[in-house]
């Protein structure tokens, strides 16, 4: 096992390298950072090789990716447009999107297996059908759509809630957001644990089961649902990383200041360090979740030894 | 030959069971009757498809429902009707008076349990002992079905045991709570040649040692003439002949029979074309009229293409669904 | 995926990751050895006939297939059922709510919202198909060629995958077209694909890899069959399945990203007519005038639909043991 992370961890440097590098090629390469810095006042020539030089910006793009590496591993990710520090940024975006992306995850969970349970145990049956067009619709009504649709109805026609989150975002304000941000992955949750569920239904551990005169409830809950869920909960840790870089969409809707909402400044503003910064925790946060997934994997499934 | 009637363990009579499927009707099993009695063993031999499976599943409850379905006929176990009994009595028969031995024990155990939780889920469900208590008593149950350092090997997973270990397992599963009947439903088919023996060896004296009854089913003929006191050999969902296990290895009373007999290979008639039973298995969503076997019947009559043959008494202990059982019986010397 | 992880490990990690349309992926996946697997190309064929036979009677296949076709006819000419000019504005109609022979209202310039949505299924359905087709293209020889050669090949590709899995896919979106000036279809097409055929590669390289393992194509190769043949005769019919059923089911995912992305201001650009871009530009009124909101997102949430459900349909009826 201890092999197994290590092999895993140094797996992960090249993707770790690679997508950062990715995204450090798109922010700098494509864009003008100078320019932007100027908005659309032309720089002075001299003003703005100067600045290219403090940045780095005259080196070949590898070299600059490597300063900035450097940089990034002495804590130094640079300065966002209004002067902060991005780590300033971060402190402040990152356990907001965390909260939310915990919300989000605790929806998906909860409601997603409940229903694809209860669907794939009644396969073909009436509450299977509903649930099923349920997913069908949540999956093709885009968040942004059902983002702003939901604040409409909920937040202002009728008022259940604020339509929008305050600064310190608690948790209670982001009940609805979690909700929208989960619609997706809990129709998903949804159907791989309802596919799950009946496909391990017709399984012949099960039937053994029910021939050795266990009541109902314990097939289901210790033999059915023990092995059904395994692919379900390494989706939903896949889906932590995901979820934090899609909230970009539902922090917009609901004015969050989180991480999407840093970014979506950042990209606007074409403020690289805090693209490129924010994007490289993000990365790893997404590859350290997969290894975590990998690995519960083992605990979870016997059969599975890494060596 | 006693004559006082020994109560049966296990009457089934007239079972029906069909599957309704988008494709039809599947006739699974089309009015099977058979007995087992206490410490006796009743081999059911067909071909896949023949409902030899499905009648095992329907006595243990463990139907698929739906697509599958007991539509007529009574299953007396222990003087009780089983169909007419609630879900939860029910229940409480299966694991605990009857038990059940599968073909694949590794698909059969749940992949993500140590065997020991198996095993001890029997005496924690049904005898209601702790946790602890119930591994000992796995424990105790391994070292009876022969699994060598059974108290160290108690919380692997079944991954980690070779296939003969494994349907040992199986074994001591359902012989648990020392139950009264035991439907085993290939128990050695998917094993090495060499461990088949010694499994098929503990299955019987096991049933010996607690003088239980045994449905053993099988379509290998080779299996049942050590083991079994009585045969039932079924075709399309019906028995087409009952015996005694040496008078119909003597004498089949059915064409079906014969053929099943003619096909297994022999020392003595080395050099001479095997025999095989020509065609396929008819399909059970329409099953041909009259007897069900006439198209690859080589005796088949007129009256086989309309007639069902009912299951005549054949001499004593013995029964056949052929109309022309006598003709068969006779050509058998 | 590392390459020393058991199968079961790789099927269930490929479903976890596939980060757009993972409800299909969940269950093509076949472990060798364990699914009805040996399927020669014979019965691959009749996979198919079996497969239209059923498609055929499924209501949800036809009636999304049919909606499906009628956004394909408007895609091409929306003249058919809209006659108007999509661009016309008439600002004294400026958010007013429908009225004879403008059912659905006008938008904030006073544009007729119904010639809008009908003129944007152009965009929709063109990113949609060019995307998947691309995806699809890049996807399956890329995936193919690691899962039938496999060593330093399927490294280097599950390393590139896992390198273009690691980022997130709308932010990827908003920095790769941020910079993009052009207001053409092109740019969100080329980004689709240049991140989303990993998904479609994965699958084909495991449908492929398991299909090599079966006995006919070994029995294939004792006899001598070369590499070519191997692939286009044997492999390549029963790879194409899984393939199908998630490019189908990712088309409808790509249209809903390309209007997240305009939504975002970093996708289609006007002139362009696009859902997404209308969508954006209702949101900030949708208190006085929810019209102009949702007749857009209705269409796209229709159109999203449609190839979803397409795409489930044509998966129960490619795999028969979910019957």
């Amino acid at each position: 096992m201890g092999r197994y992370v290590i092999r895993r961890l140094l797996q992960m440097v090249p993707v770790f390298i690679g997508s950062t590098f990715l995204i450090f090629f798109m922010v700098y390469a494509l864009g003008d950072p100078v320019a932007a810095m100027f908005g659309d006042r032309a720089p002075d020539p001299a003003t703005a090789a100067q600045i290219r030089a403090d940045l780095y910006l005259d080196q070949p793009l590898w070299k600059q990716y490597l300063h900035y590496m450097g940089q990034i591993f002495q804590g130094n990710f640079g300065t966002a447009f209004n002067g902060q520090p991005v780590t300033e940024l971060m402190a402040a975006a990152f356990p907001v999107t965390l909260r939310l992306t915990l919300v989000a995850i605790l929806i998906e969970m909860i409601a997603g297996i409940l229903l694809g349970v209860f669907s794939g145990l009644r396969r073909g049956r009436a509450v299977d059908t509903s649930v099923l067009v349920f997913t069908l619709v949540v999956v093709s009504v885009p968040t942004f759509v059902s983002g702003y649709v939901l604040q409409f109805l909920l937040g202002v026609k009728w008022g259940w809630v604020k339509p929008a989150v305050s600064i310190d975002a608690p948790l209670g304000e982001l009940l609805l957001p979690g909700v929208v941000l989960a619609l997706v992955s809990l129709a998903y949750v949804t159907r791989l644990t309802r596919t799950s569920i009946a496909e391990n239904a017709r399984a012949d551990y099960v039937r053994t089961a029910i021939a050795k005169g266990l009541p109902r409830h314990r097939v289901i809950t210790r033999h059915l649902l023990r092995n059904s869920l395994i692919p379900v909960v390494t989706f939903i840790g896949t889906d932590i990383g995901a979820l934090m870089g899609g909230a970009i969409v539902t922090e917009r809707i609901f004015n969050i200041h989180g991480v999407g909402f840093q970014l979506y400044q950042g990209i606007l503003r074409q403020n690289s360090p805090t693209v490129v910064g924010f994007v490289t925790i993000l990365v790893l946060v997404f590859l350290f979740a997969n290894l975590i997934v990998d690995l519960l994997y083992a605990v979870l499934d016997p059969r599975i030894r890494y060596a | 030959m006693t004559t006082t009637p020994e109560p049966k363990l296990l009457d089934v009579r007239d079972l029906k069971v069909e599957f309704r499927t988008r494709d039809g009707i599947a006739k699974a099993v089309n009015g099977v009757t058979y007995q087992v009695a206490a410490g006796q063993t009743l081999a059911v031999l067909g071909e896949s498809g023949s409902g030899k499976s499905v009648t095992a599943q329907a006595v243990m409850g463990i139907l698929d429902t739906p697509p599958g379905f007991v539509t007529g006929g009574e299953i007396f176990f222990q003087g009780r009707d089983l169909l007419t009994l609630g879900r939860e009595e029910r229940r409480k028969v299966r694991g605990a008076k009857m038990a059940m031995i599968f073909q694949d024990a590794l698909s059969s155990l749940n992949p993500v349990l140590s065997v020991g939780a198996q095993l001890g889920e029997m005496y924690q469900v049904h005898r209601g002992l702790s946790r602890k208590a119930a591994r000992g008593k796995a424990v105790e149950l391994m070292e009876r079905v022969g699994i060598p350092a059974a108290a160290a090997r108690v919380g692997d997973f079944p991954h980690q045991f070779s296939g003969g270990m494994r349907q040992r397992i199986m074994i001591a599963m359902a012989l648990a709570l020392e139950p009264e009947l035991i439907i085993a439903d290939e128990p050695t088919t998917a094993l090495d040649v060499t461990v088949q023996a010694q499994v098929m060896d503990l299955l019987a004296q096991l049933q010996r040692e607690f003088h239980m009854g045994l449905i053993l089913i099988t379509h290998d003929l080779g299996v049942v003439a050590d083991v079994a006191d009585t045969i039932a050999v079924m075709y399309a969902g019906r028995i087409v002949e009952t015996a005694p296990v040496h008078q119909l290895y003597r004498a089949p009373a059915h064409p079906y029979t014969r053929g099943l007999l003619d096909s297994i290979p022999r020392l003595d008639q080395k050099g001479r074309t095997l025999y095989a039973i020509k065609g396929l298995p008819p399909n059970l969503t329409a099953i041909p009229p009259g007897c069900p076997f006439n198209p690859r019947c080589p005796l088949a009559q007129d009256v086989c293409r309309t007639d069902l043959p009912p299951l005549y008494e054949a001499g004593p202990g013995r029964a056949s669904a052929c109309h022309f059982w006598k003709e068969t019986l006779g050509g058998a010397r | 995926m590392p390459d020393h992880v058991p199968d079961e490990a790789i099927t269930h990690g490929d479903g976890g990751a596939a980060a757009l349309a993972i409800g299909a992926a969940e269950s093509l996946e076949r472990t060798p050895g364990t699914g009805p697997g040996g399927a020669p190309t014979g019965r691959a064929r009749s996979l198919w006939r079996d497969a239209w036979h059923d498609l055929r009677r499924n209501p949800v296949f036809v009636v999304s297939a049919l909606i499906i076709l009628f956004l394909v006819v408007i895609a091409i000419r929306p003249q058919l059922i809209a006659d108007g000019n999509p661009y016309r504005a008439d600002l004294a109609k400026a958010q007013a709510g429908p009225e004879p022979g403008h059912p659905f209202g006008f938008d904030t310039q006073g544009r007729d919202v119904y010639t809008r949505v009908v003129y944007g299924a152009r965009a929709s359905i063109t990113v949609g198909v060019c995307a998947t087709a691309g995806v699809a293209l890049l996807g399956s020889l890329l995936g193919g060629l690691a899962g039938f050669f496999g060593g330093w090949w399927d490294t280097l590709l599950s390393r590139l995958a896992d390198i273009f899995f690691g980022i997130p896919v709308i932010l990827g979106g908003l920095v790769f077209l941020s910079v993009v000036t052009s207001s053409t279809v092109w740019p969100v097409i080329g980004f689709i694909v240049l991140l989303g055929w990993p998904q479609i590669a994965r699958i084909a390289r495991g449908a492929v890899f398991t299909a090599k393992q079966n006995d006919y194509v070994q029995a294939a190769r004792a006899l001598g069959a070369g590499n070519g043949r191997m692939l286009l005769r044997h492999i390549a019919p029963n790879a194409v399945a899984p393939v199908i059923v998630v490019a189908t089911i990712a088309l409808g995912t790509y249209i809903s990203l390309e209007a997240t992305l305009s939504y975002l201001g970093a996708g289609l650009k006007p002139p362009t007519v696009s859902w997404g871009i209308d969508i954006s530009a209702a949101s900030t009124s949708i208190r006085n005038a929810p019209h102009m909101l949702l007749w857009p997102a209705g269409a796209l949430s229709v159109t999203v639909l449609a190839f979803i459900m397409l795409g489930d349909a044509v998966r129960d009826a490619l795999d028969p043991k979910l019957r």
